[in-house]
């Protein structure tokens, strides 16, 4: 069964921000679908469409391990199922 | 695809301005629990209130999780005791109340509803026991809520148990006056009381209901003003159509959640309540929705039409969103509750009888107003008398939570403490109703009822 995932990356601008997230998700076989990403003011906003169905984590172990992950490089990183986006943006 | 601006306009709801589902309510049916042996009665409900809410927290927690939306409270509710508890020999349910008490916290629910009973057209003397138990129930225990349905559009309004519960109001006062009468918060009466309503005090599990079902209530006030802020000095149809969409969304989420959870409890989904639900939390406010809407403060002259049109939009917007709507669903106007009716009491802009007034448009009643404890029992029963004609002759849900608070008077503060807030005490028209409630009998149904 497809699992997606919104992953949104928001912080101050630094090097490697994608690099260390992508790597997090290609150790757990979770596929990128879409990225989307802007800087704003210096501000680092990353929005990536992933697949969990192949993960090798519980969707739980992923969204705090992110987040742990956003901790140490000083970004707001969020894991959330995409189906809270879809219901409140799509009929 | 959902796009980065959606994800957003999302995640600000719920980061900035306080979107959240309020209550996932787990409604469980006792009536397979009778049993003329009041302490073999209490055993079976600890064990199917136990049993069948054993994963409520811990799903709701997980929901929570995995869509990043909190859900503030998890709770159940349960059919009215004084149904499920008539076959025990017993002149006290007092004993139920500490079995309710005992499987809330074994699960770890924050409210359990349902120490309840219907008398709008007469009491049977199961309703007597359970509501002259109220008192002490709500003085000894800590997570019970208590719930008398008094009148009805089809009944009329029962004025003997008005003011029996005139009296029940005070003694619950009374037997809790070192907490500040708090046992009062936890009890509510009602005229049209919803059977699927999942927000405390109120709620229990109607016998017209299934074994077991979840009712979702959703909230926030504070998505709805911030969506107001975008419109300021626009014409009412962009008002209404605002305050529309952004219900919209509101609900859509609390509709997944909802089947979210009952997917993963194996229960079945009942209803949404739409209910715009204030907390003390700054920002999570109904009166600052009218303030938004261009009045200085709650109360002030063109509140009751701001409050109208609020709720009926927020209705057209949620009713779309959801396959069922159910439950009280529209705006609370809580006092204590709710930060700015707080202020706009102090600053005198708010007093009980315009609250009065919002009452015939808002979704529920005179609610978490702290009033002095030296108010008559005659005088709580007037003010019930008052709301449950308005509830009865428009049609509507109405009730009172009024809490008199024992040695403290107009002017002082009382704290409620989380989620109850605090409330500055209002003043009580205290001209005397004293002949008009010992009149005894009932009120009969209003002639718009007869609809056959």
């Amino acid at each position: 069964m497809e699992m997606r995932g919104i992953i949104t990356v928001v912080g101050k601008d630094r090097v490697g921000i994608i690099a260390k997230v992508c790597t997090l998700l290609s150790e757990r076989q979770i596929n990128i679908l879409d990225i989307s990403q802007t800087i704003v003011q210096g501000f680092f906003n990353m929005m990536m469409i992933v697949d969990l169905s192949n993960s090798t984590e519980s969707f739980e172990k992923n969204e705090e391990d992110l987040k742990i992950l956003g901790n140490e490089i000083g970004v707001v990183i969020k894991l959330q199922r995409e189906e809270i986006f879809n219901s409140m943006h799509r009929i | 695809m959902i796009t980065r601006l959606e994800v957003q306009e999302t995640n600000k709801m719920i980061e900035e301005a306080k979107l959240d589902v309020r209550t996932i309510t787990l409604g469980i049916s006792l009536q397979d629990c009778a049993d003329s042996d009041i302490n073999r009665f209490n055993q079976k409900i600890y064990d199917k209130i136990t049993k069948t809410a054993e994963n409520l927290v811990k799903t709701g927690e997980e929901i929570e999780k995995e869509f990043g939306i909190p859900i503030v409270n998890k709770r159940i509710s349960v059919t009215p005791i004084s149904i499920a508890a008539a076959g025990c020999q017993t002149d006290s349910y007092v004993s139920v109340a500490h079995a309710l008490d005992r499987a809330a916290k074994q699960v770890g629910v924050n409210f359990i509803g349902g120490f309840s009973a219907l008398v709008q057209k007469g009491s049977n003397p199961s309703d007597e026991i359970l509501m002259n138990s109220i008192p002490q129930a709500l003085a000894e225990t800590e997570r019970v809520c208590s719930s008398v349905n008094l009148a009805t559009t089809r009944s009329g309004i029962n004025m003997d148990a008005v003011k029996n519960m005139g009296r029940i109001i005070k003694q619950t006062a009374q037997n809790t006056k070192e907490k500040d009468s708090i046992g009062c918060a936890k009890l509510v009466v009602f005229c049209n009381a919803p059977e699927d309503n999942p927000f405390m005090a109120g709620a229990f599990h109607g016998v017209g209901e299934r074994d077991c079902v979840v009712n979702v209530g959703v909230s926030g006030p504070g998505v709805v003003k911030k969506a107001l802020e975008s419109v300021k000095g626009k014409d009412f149809e962009t008002l209404c159509e605002m305050v529309k969409k952004t219900a919209f969304k509101i609900t859509r989420v609390g509709q997944l959640v909802a089947q979210e959870a009952a997917k993963r409890l194996n229960v079945p989904f009942g209803i949404i309540d739409l209910s715009l639900a204030p907390t003390p939390a700054i920002g999570d406010s109904i009166a600052e929705i009218l303030e938004e809407m261009g009045l200085e403060n709650a109360g002030a002259p063109g509140t009751t039409a701001a409050l109208a049109l609020l709720n009926d939009n927020v209705k057209k917007g949620g009713v779309m969103a959801s396959s069922y709507v159910g439950g009280l669903s529209g705006a609370f106007i809580p006092v204590s509750e709710d930060q700015g009716m707080i202020r706009a009491v102090e600053a005198g802009a708010l007093t009980l009888e315009k609250l009065e007034a919002m009452t015939c448009v808002c979704s529920v009643g005179l609610d978490m107003i702290a009033i002095p404890g030296d108010t008559s029992e005659e005088t709580i029963s007037g003010i019930i008398a008052d709301e449950m004609a308005i509830g009865m002759i428009n049609g509507k849900t109405t009730a009172v939570r009024i809490i008199p608070v024992i040695g403290k008077g107009v002017g002082d503060i009382v704290e409620f403490g989380g989620l109850l807030g605090y409330a500055p005490i209002m003043p009580v028209n205290n001209f005397s109703c004293k002949d008009f409630i010992h009149r005894g009998g009932r009120i009969p149904a209003p002639i718009h009822s007869f609809k056959n």
